[in-house]
């Protein structure tokens, strides 16, 4: 066996040739399969569990008050307690719903989410699927979670969730538009789908330096777009609590409330490891090109010196730590003002930024 | 070959007893989702295929674009309450009779059609040579029948605009 930290490629091959060398090859599929599952349940819960900590951290810092402090130091174990409540809270059954879709409702967002975050590199071998449209994959999975928030929104029976699902429907079919062309913008610099390719190509230079100024108004863009496709703040209409309860949720509790909660974290983190891999390299570290001169060696292997792994954790983290700051800085938009943006501003300004892209690729003005 | 052979049949499962739940349910919605699962089923048909491009593009829209908006027609339209009355006899009899001739007709021209497996390795679909005939002319060019229905679409997108269009009366 051959662990290594920088390179997971080996340790993977490793436990393949174990399980196909001893079992029959139907047997040793299906055991990689559930190994992979528990992995990322085991992922899922330990970073929803992070984010909800980190978000009440993070809005307490704005807000300049203190947060969670009590369970635990730090208050580190305060989201541990919070999920044993949930847990334990009765799942209340509505009457008059529609039972059946329902219940369907919430693993249909939470599946969604699962889906996608199977084809992102989280470091150099550790990723399950790789495909060669990876990123049109992720933006195809990704589309099927507001299935999930339509159903729960009319099976409830109730007028604040239908408003708020009919909302949240309005704003991701067309925020969608504008994540997807930010994302094809990048795919013309890179000239790939495949995630693996993608972070390979930032080897000297992420691509929001290598791209400069039509990446940078892409990665702008994706970030407004994509806080408003993942339903979080100031474009988070479709669960605003002082008008709508809370929105298309608003009958949920228990487990099926908690489902809904950690695929809106998980989606969150999706969205941010995408940005982090499209545009800031995924868990390449960050090099020095060619370009600058002889010196960079030295400063690039220093940099190598730190895990993919860590590369690639803290950038997302970084995206996520923007995202929450949006949340706790700007008001909740109207849902004029939020289509407005969308169709008269993002969406045009989306359109130029991919022909100056395509010409900056022809050109060869990138570096 | 086990493996595949179990999912292939658990798949094409889903896919028959949804399509059937689909046009046998009573409720509009339900129909969507099973209709939905249909169309995911599909999709993973083509994903076993290794065929990832289209997969990926039967998500999009058909899941991810067509069975949002249904769904969304729905929201906007009909109360939770509602359900279709059962249809009078003589329409299942009629409907009845027509899927069997049908589905007779598919399975003799499936059955007397002699499949060949191909033992070809897989081969991974060309993006570049996708996106390459969309928008070429030459041979195993594309780009007219492309081009008309970016135009078809433009108009339907326009006629959906004038239709929408409060018309201002004095």
């Amino acid at each position: 066996m051959n662990f290594n930290i920088y390179d997971f490629t080996s340790f993977n091959q490793w436990i393949d040739k174990l399980l196909y060398d001893n079992l029959p090859v139907f047997w040793a599929m299906i055991i990689e399969m559930t190994l992979i599952g528990v992995a990322f349940l085991l992922f899922y819960a330990l970073v929803g569990l992070f984010l909800v900590y980190a978000e009440r951290k993070v809005c307490a810092f704005i807000q300049n008050r203190v947060g969670p402090n009590r369970v635990g130091p730090y208050g580190i174990f305060q989201t541990f307690a919070d999920f044993i409540k949930l847990l334990m809270k009765e799942l209340i059954p509505i009457n008059k719903a529609d039972q059946f879709l329902f219940n369907l409702a919430p693993f249909i967002v939470i599946i969604a989410s699962f889906m996608a975050i199977a084809a992102i590199p989280f470091g150099k071998g550790l990723h399950a699927i790789d495909f060669n449209i990876g990123v049109f994959y992720v933006m195809a999975v990704s589309s099927l979670g507001v299935i999930g928030v339509l159903l729960a929104g009319w099976s409830s029976n109730n007028k604040y969730s239908l408003i708020g699902a009919i909302r949240s429907g309005a704003q991701i079919v067309s925020y969608e538009l504008s994540v997807g062309m930010s994302l094809v913008t990048i795919v013309i610099l890179a000239g790939s789908m495949q995630l693996s390719t993608i972070v390979e190509a930032q080897r000297n230079g992420w691509f929001i330096f290598t791209g400069h100024v039509p990446a940078f108004i892409a990665f702008l863009i994706f970030i407004i777009a994509s806080t408003a496709e993942t339903n979080r703040g100031p474009f988070d209409l479709a669960e605003a609590e002082s008008e709508l309860t809370a929105g298309y949720h608003t009958e949920y509790s228990g487990i099926k409330f908690a489902f809904f909660f950690l695929a809106e974290y998980m989606n969150m983190f999706i969205v941010a490891s995408i940005a982090a891999t499209i545009f800031w390299g995924g868990w390449m570290p960050f090099h020095l090109g060619p370009l600058f001169g002889e010196w960079t060696t030295g400063f690039n292997i220093i940099m190598d010196y730190i895990p993919p792994f860590f590369w690639y954790m803290g950038k997302t983290m970084v995206v996520i730590f923007i995202m929450m700051w949006f949340k706790w800085t700007f008001p909740r938009l109207r849902i004029d003002q939020l289509l407005k943006l969308e169709w008269k501003y993002l969406l045009p300004i989306n359109l130029f930024n991919i022909i100056l892209m395509a010409l900056v690729v022809l050109m060869g003005w990138h570096f | 070959m086990l493996g595949n052979q179990i999912i292939f049949i658990v798949f094409s499962a889903m896919i028959v007893i949804f399509s059937i739940l689909t046009v046998t349910s009573r409720r509009i919605l339900r129909a969507a989702v099973f209709l939905l699962f249909v169309l995911i089923a599909t999709s993973a048909l083509y994903f076993m295929l290794n065929y990832q491009f289209l997969a990926a593009v039967q998500l999009t829209l058909y899941a991810g674009g067509i069975v949002v908006l249904i769904i969304f027609s729905v929201l906007l339209t009909s109360h939770i309450d509602e359900k279709f009355e059962s249809p009078a006899l003589l329409k299942k009899v009629y409907g009845a009779i027509a899927a069997i001739f049908g589905s007779i007709l598919v399975i003799t021209t499936l059955l007397n059609h002699p499949f060949v497996a191909s033992t070809d390795v897989p081969k991974d679909v060309n993006m570049d040579l996708i996106g390459k005939s969309l928008i070429s002319w030459g041979e195993q060019g594309y780009a007219l029948p492309f081009e008309l229905i970016s135009i078809l679409l433009l108009a339907a997108m326009i006629a959906a605009i004038v239709v929408a269009k409060k018309i201002k009366t004095k």
